[in-house]
């Protein structure tokens, strides 16, 4: 699936996806800049509507991982241009229940030169277990140092050992020098 | 030395160090734009009362949540009463947890493993 250049923008990208999960509940659906107001927008919006109906555990993981995924797109999401447009920062996040699952979706376009990387170290995280993952988590925060962008590159470890479930990834090639990584997180209800 | 007052935001936590009234507490939210920048100013002051500390320093962390960058500033700040603690100074970390939030006191837990200060764990509610 290319990138059509059509009015569908990144939804394209993930919807055989979104049709494949048999989850047709969807909480949240957002295309656009994730700025940082636009991140605490969106991630109070779905605090608000959890709020009561969902378990407190539940919806702090819920929470938490949507922080987590939009601040990434925040601060790695590459700019691109379509038809002289440019369009920075852009990502999109989808938020979709069941009755065993609520599942976190986020795509943005990074550069192809750092998906390998991204790609093992969500594979490497998947392999381990919770002990495992403590230890690294303990040994990034002891350290690591906080990038230039921000990230102490805890994200995915913390997103990995508080859900206790598999990530989920795949790329999407743009062109030569992008792609479109599309990340899903599963928080068990 | 001169008392350090931040007010809370709807993303970054309330910030009292005040030396002369031996209080010293950091609560609230937080997941700021850009954390570095925030808790410049925590550890400079810090760093500055480690020189010349109380006799002894409670320093109390009442968070209702923080994101992976804010858990590296925390750690960092935490290092430095940690080597108050190795200059023979007398600290206690008092880690306030809602008794219904397991993952904030998980979080309390996995910082006193992973360091060599005495922890006081209370919950409210």
């Amino acid at each position: 699936m290319g990138y059509t250049g059509d009015s569908k923008g990144f939804l394209n990208y993930i919807y055989d996806r979104y049709t494949n999960l048999q989850i047709k509940d969807i909480t949240l659906l957002f295309e656009g800049q994730i700025t940082h107001q636009v991140m605490k927008a969106l991630t109070s919006l779905v605090e608000e509507q959890l709020d009561e109906v969902e378990d407190d555990r539940v919806l702090r993981r819920v929470y938490h991982v949507m922080v987590e995924s939009l601040q990434n797109i925040n601060r790695h999401a590459e700019a691109y241009e379509y038809r002289g447009h440019p369009y920075p920062g852009m990502g999109l996040v989808l938020v979709a229940k069941n009755k065993q699952r609520f599942q976190v979706t986020t795509g943005n376009i990074i550069e192809r030169a750092h998906a390998d990387e991204i790609a093992m170290f969500l594979g490497k995280l998947n392999t381990m277990d919770s002990d495992a993952l403590d230890d690294l988590y303990k040994k990034q925060m002891r350290e690591g140092i906080v990038s230039p962008k921000g990230g102490a590159g805890l994200g995915f470890i913390d997103i990995r050992r508080k859900t206790g479930n598999h990530l989920d990834y795949s790329f999407v090639n743009i062109d030569d020098e992008t792609t479109f990584f599309i990340f899903t997180s599963t928080i068990s209800r | 030395m001169e008392t350090l007052r931040i007010e809370a935001t709807d993303d970054s936590p309330q910030v009292l160090l005040d030396q002369e009234d031996n209080q010293f507490e950091i609560s609230g939210k937080s997941l700021p734009e850009d954390v570095v920048d925030f808790y410049q100013p925590v550890m400079d002051w810090l760093k500055e009362y480690r020189k010349k500390p109380n006799a002894k320093t409670e320093f109390n962390l009442k968070m209702i949540y923080f994101n992976t960058a804010s858990s590296k500033q925390i750690m960092d700040i935490l290092m430095i009463f940690e080597e108050m603690v190795e200059e023979g100074h007398e600290v206690v970390i008092r880690w306030h947890s809602k008794k219904s939030d397991e993952d904030m006191q998980e979080a309390g837990q996995e910082y006193e493993e992973m360091l060599d200060i005495p922890f006081e764990h209370l919950t409210y509610d």
